[in-house]
This record gives structure tokens, C-alpha cells and sequence, in this order.
């Protein structure tokens, strides 16, 4: 591991720029997926809109019982809960089995270490204890500015810029580690607990179509995953527009049965692929290789 | 160009693997989502052997159908199926009752007796800035109002009364001192996680919120100790503020030890420089919230019952002697272990 402001490395490009080699003890790579930016922006802030609903009810149901009973005690309780809700949320959640808030939990994400060990609490607590300055720093920051008016307005900016640093850290490093994560030595993945999509069989009572090997011979592997996706997806329009192409292309006559063309195309085509595969020939698109 | 024709159906390579082992992998999802959704406690005996090797059984399905299959929605599913399972049989936590009791048994004092050059560090930071605000207000009362902010003097400024001061130090109502102590808490904690925090900033404001807090602890004294009651400040500041400094000071330590960590890895990477002490030095922090809380029950309860300056002046040094011997009895041995 390296500290991340090393020199730039080459970037991967496209779905697999967040894909991290992770080689488990029985020597299999896992190709864990780094959650995205967008997703764990949108993680924390179903978090914080938690933390304040639950916040505000119980402020609402304490305040109520602590008016109608005059007790100290329920004050008291407040302080502490709340106190405990700002920084046990994220603690005792990422510390259970999941290993994720509900916010991370709705967005598939999960927090692991870095080197695959065991999640300790001295990791989570490090990462969330660290917040303080990526967040609540810059925001304290703008507070205090509002607050004080132009006065200081150029120590305020200075200031900012400076908590700016930790608050967008995670943009800086191609692992998007937050300043936590850095110093706790975790990363948080994308595993959402996805089920089986069926599989692209051929319709049992139905006879299939036939294709000849020129028209087989057009494409490689990653139009067969493309035309996957298609049939999976299974939006009329894109169906349409896929099985108008592949019939241009091999000089096949239109049958009117777009959707059971294209299944018993891919059918063709994965099988000839992988016999590819067997005999060490992969073909990875209709370039050839 | 086509041609319907009546043979044998195609199969492909991903469905008869599917046909073969779906079952393996639909059981190892069923056990992953129970565990993640309750614990571990959750499954029975029967499923708690089997899997490690369902585990083991979907992980080479992985392997083999990233060679010789290219259904992606196979692989991708396998691929994330694995990434659970993998977490739950490496990478889970203990349970919580194990995780506290080694907390409090070894992580706690090991982590804060590994910290005894920052902590000694912060304790001397401390005390110059006592000195020197206790310095600076004795010969000019001006400079109290520069280091302590209006709200949190309360009347207690240079030039309240004796009988006013002494009035702080022995409280006759006992309203709101509970839920004062408990905002305190709560107020005292947060700066113990922000000084933790600050110290990512290469340890500088950890530093200086640190020679802040002895600013104002010097010029409180500086307050009380011409009227005549320096002693009796001390002993009303001792029955909580021990613990209550010392996990200031700790919780400041633990900020620096990350900043040093980062600056000065040493022989070490700087990256596993700064996970080793981050996650030593988080111990110790949430360590330091621990006794801050045990600072606000003192404070809440003991400072009501306990009226005079001798009893609140031993309280005061026996959970001092109490803690250090807890952490450098207890603790060094412990850290002495970790690093053989």
C-alpha cells in the first residue's frame, strides 16, 4: 500500500476503474468493486436524515415527558442520547455483522479493512472519530462565518479551504478513501446481495433457428455480454433496434419474432465462443483480438 | 439465410453449471443473508460447518466459470455472492461482549500506556499553558478576558468577590448540577473525538487546543489564588478533573500520535504508519470519552455530596493514582506484550 499522493498512475478507464485486485487466502481475486462516490454521498446523507428524524421524535417525546414530569433525569437522558446518537450511529452499525450503516445497507455498500482482515472497533471508530474534521470542521467553519459577518471574512475563507482539504479527500485518491479510511486502514466496497438473474434458455417446445458460421463469425465477447444486457433488460426498443442491426449485418430477412431471434442468436453465438474458450481462444470483440 | 431445424437443444457451458450447482450457491446466499441480517448465532450447527465449504465450493465455481463460461449475470453474481461470503467467514468482528471485554481488559490500557511520550508530551503542553496564563493574568487582569469566552467564566472573572467566588466552589442549591455535568459530558467528549481528529492535521491544532485548554485551567487559578482560594479551587477542581484533564490530555495524545505517525513514519510505510497508530490511538480516544463520563458522574453527583476540600482533594488524587496505575501497571505489560 502506498501513500495515495504518489505519482499518478495509469487510470483505468470505464466500468472497471473501481474494480481492486483482492486475492483471498485460497488464491482466488474477488475483484472487489469500490463503492461510488455518488452512492456513498447518497449513503451518508440517508444517515444524517435518519439520525435527525429520530433526533427530532425523540427531542418531540422527551421534551413532552420531561414538561409533564419536571424530572431532570429525562434532560439528562437527552444530552446523553443525543450525544450518543451523533457518534454511536455509525460506530455500532459498521461494527455489527453487515459491516454497514443503513444508509451504506440500502446502497449495497459495506465497510471492510483493506487487507481483508477483520473489521476491529480501534478501525471503526478511527474512521467515523474523523469525520469531525471532514465535515463538522468545514461546517463549524461556515457557521462561525455567518455568525461573525465580514469581519474576519479572509481568515473564514482561509479557514474553509484548509477543512476543504479533508472534506473532499476522497476525490483526491483513486481508492476514495476518506481521511478514515486512511488512517483506519479500510475502504468501503459495493456488495449488494444481488440474486441469480435467470438463465438465457432456449424456449423448451419451440424449434430454433439456425445460423450459419459467417453470420456467427461477427462478433466477439463483449458484444455477446452487450446483446446479454439487451435481453435482460428486455426494453422492446432496444430489443428492436439490436435484432435490425444483426440481421443487416449477417443478411438475414426479418421474421416478424425479434425477441426469440435474438435468444436463439445469443444461444448460437455464446456456444460458439465458448468452444472458443476451450481450446485457449478467446475472441474479445468483433475486432478480432 | 436461416433455416428452423428440429435438433438437439444447445447447452450451453453456464447452464449446465448452473443446473449443477446452483443449489450450493442459492444455500450459501440463504446463510450469508441470515448471518448479515441477525448473527452468527443465527444459523444452526449443521449450517455453521457447512459454510466454510459452501464458501469454498461457490468460490471455485467462481474461478471455473470465469474460464469457461461468459454469462456475465453468472459471474457477477458469483463474484458478489463470494465477496460476502469471504467477509463473513474472514472478516467479521468478535462479539460485542468479547470485543468489550478485551477492550477494557488489554486494548484500553495497552493503547494509552503505548502513548505515554505523546501523553507526557500533552501533560507538559498543559502545564506551560497554565503557567503562563497564570503569569499573564497576575500581572495584567486584562488578559482574562482574552482566554476565557464570557459564557463559560459565569461571574468568575478578577474582579468578583470573595464571597462570590466562594459561592461557586460551594454550590447551596444542587439544581441542574446533574444535567450541567451530563451537557458536559457531552461537551467534553466532543472535544476529546475533534482533538483526536485534528491531529490527521499533522498534529498542529491538536497542539494548540491542548495549550488552550492549559490557558484557561491557569487562568481560573490566577482568579482564585489572590482572593485566598487556590487550594480550595484545586480541591473543588480535583474530584472530577483528574479524570477529567487527564483524558483531555490523553485524547490530545492521541491526536498527536496520528499527526507524528503521518510526518515521521520511521522505517515503516507511511501508509501502515498511519493505519497502526490510527487504530491505536482510536482506542485510547474512545478510552478517553470512557472517562469522561466517569468525570461527569463525579462532577454531577460526587461534587454535591462531597463538601469539603480534603475529601474532594483525595477523591481527587485517588482516581488519579486509580488510572495510572491502570494504565502503566495494567497497561505496559500489555504493550510490552504487543510489541514482542
Amino acid at each position: 500500500m502506498r501513500w495515495p499522493f504518489g505519482p499518478r498512475r495509469a487510470r483505468a478507464a470505464g466500468p472497471d476503474a473501481l474494480r481492486r485486485t483482492f486475492i483471498t487466502p485460497e488464491g482466488v481475486d474477488l475483484r472487489l468493486e469500490l463503492g461510488a462516490t455518488g452512492a456513498r454521498i447518497a449513503a451518508f446523507a440517508l444517515d444524517v436524515a435518519l439520525i435527525l428524524v429520530i433526533l427530532v421524535v425523540a427531542t418531540l417525546v422527551i421534551g413532552w415527558a420531561a414538561i409533564a414530569t419536571r424530572s431532570e433525569l429525562l434532560v439528562i437522558l437527552w444530552l446523553i442520547g443525543a450525544f450518543m446518537l451523533r457518534n454511536g450511529w455509525f460506530v455500532l452499525f459498521e461494527m455489527s455483522g453487515r459491516g454497514a450503516t443503513p444508509g451504506k445497507r440500502a446502497m449495497g455498500l459495506r465497510v471492510v479493512a483493506r487487507d481483508g482482515a477483520r473489521l476491529t472497533a480501534g478501525a471503526v471508530i478511527a474512521r467515523n472519530a474523523l469525520r469531525e474534521i471532514e465535515l463538522f470542521l468545514p461546517l463549524s467553519f461556515l457557521a462561525a462565518q455567518t455568525a461573525q459577518g465580514t469581519a474576519d471574512a479572509f481568515l473564514a475563507l482561509f479557514a474553509l479551504a484548509w477543512s476543504g482539504i479533508f472534506l473532499f479527500f476522497p476525490l483526491f485518491n483513486r481508492d476514495r478513501l476518506r481521511a478514515g479510511d486512511l488512517v483506519a486502514g479500510t475502504w468501503v466496497i459495493h456488495a449488494p446481495g444481488g440474486k441469480l438473474a435467470a438463465d438465457i434458455g432456449p424456449a423448451p417446445d419451440r424449434a430454433r433457428r439456425h445460423f450459419s458460421d459467417a453470420a456467427l463469425a461477427l462478433y466477439g465477447v463483449y458484444e455477446l455480454q452487450t446483446l446479454e444486457d439487451v435481453l435482460r433488460g428486455g426494453r422492446p426498443s432496444a430489443v428492436a433496434t439490436v435484432a435490425a442491426t444483426i440481421r443487416r449485418k449477417a443478411n438475414i430477412a426479418d421474421d416478424g419474432d425479434d425477441l426469440g431471434f435474438l435468444t436463439d442468436y445469443y444461444l448460437a453465438l455464446c456456444a460458439r465462443l465458448e468452444s472458443g474458450l476451450l481450446v485457449g481462444r478467446r475472441r474479445q470483440n468483433k475486432f478480432g483480438n | 439465410m436461416t433455416a428452423r431445424v428440429e435438433d438437439q437443444p444447445i447447452l450451453l457451458n453456464a447452464s449446465r453449471f448452473r443446473a449443477a450447482h446452483a443449489a450450493d450457491w442459492e444455500r450459501l446466499e440463504a446463510l450469508v443473508s441470515r448471518i448479515e441480517k441477525r448473527s452468527l448465532r443465527a444459523i444452526s450447527d449443521d449450517d455453521l460447518l457447512a459454510l466454510p465449504l459452501l464458501y469454498r465450493t461457490t468460490l471455485s465455481s467462481l474461478s471455473v466459470a470465469r474460464e469457461t463460461s461468459l454469462d456475465r449475470a453468472l459471474i457477477t453474481y458469483l463474484e458478489q455472492l463470494c465477496a460476502r461470503a469471504y467477509f463473513q467467514v474472514y472478516g467479521v468482528p468478535t462479539s460485542a461482549a468479547r470485543e468489550l471485554g478485551g477492550f477494557f481488559a488489554r486494548g484500553w490500557p495497552g493503547a494509552v500506556a503505548s502513548l505515554w511520550r505523546e501523553t507526557l508530551a500533552m501533560a507538559l503542553i498543559t502545564v506551560a499553558g497554565a503557567i503562563a496564563a497564570y503569569i499573564l493574568v497576575r500581572s495584567d487582569p486584562g488578559w482574562f478576558y482574552g482566554v476565557i469566552p464570557k459564557g463559560l467564566a459565569g461571574g468568575r472573572d478578577p474582579s468578583a468577590s470573595i464571597a462570590a467566588l466562594r459561592a461557586t466552589l460551594y454550590p447551596h442549591a444542587s439544581d441542574g448540577l446533574a444535567t450541567f455535568a451530563a451537557f458536559l459530558f457531552g461537551h467534553n467528549a466532543q472535544i476529546a473525538i475533534f482533538s483526536f481528529a485534528l491531529g490527521f492535521a499533522l498534529a498542529v491544532p491538536t497542539i494548540l487546543l491542548i495549550l488552550y485548554n492549559g490557558l484557561m485551567l491557569g487562568a481560573m487559578f490566577a482568579v482564585f489564588t489572590p482572593k485566598g482560594l487556590g487550594l480550595s479551587f484545586a480541591a473543588w477542581l480535583s474530584i472530577h478533573g483528574t479524570t477529567e484533564l487527564f483524558a483531555i490530555i490523553i485524547s490530545g495524545a492521541a491526536g498527536m500520535r496520528i499527526g507524528t505517525a503521518i510526518a515521521f513514519p520511521g522505517r515503516a510505510d507511511r501508509m501502515d504508519a498511519a493505519i497502526t497508530a490510527g487504530r491505536t490511538a482510536a482506542t485510547a480516544m474512545i478510552g478517553a470519552v470512557v472517562m469522561l463520563a466517569v468525570a461527569g458522574v463525579l462532577e454531577g453527583i460526587g461534587r454535591q455530596v462531597v463538601r469539603t476540600d480534603g475529601m474532594r482533594a483525595a477523591i481527587g488524587a485517588a482516581m488519579l493514582v486509580g488510572w495510572l496505575v491502570y494504565f502503566y501497571g495494567l497497561g505496559r505489560r500489555r504493550a510490552l506484550a504487543v510489541r514482542t
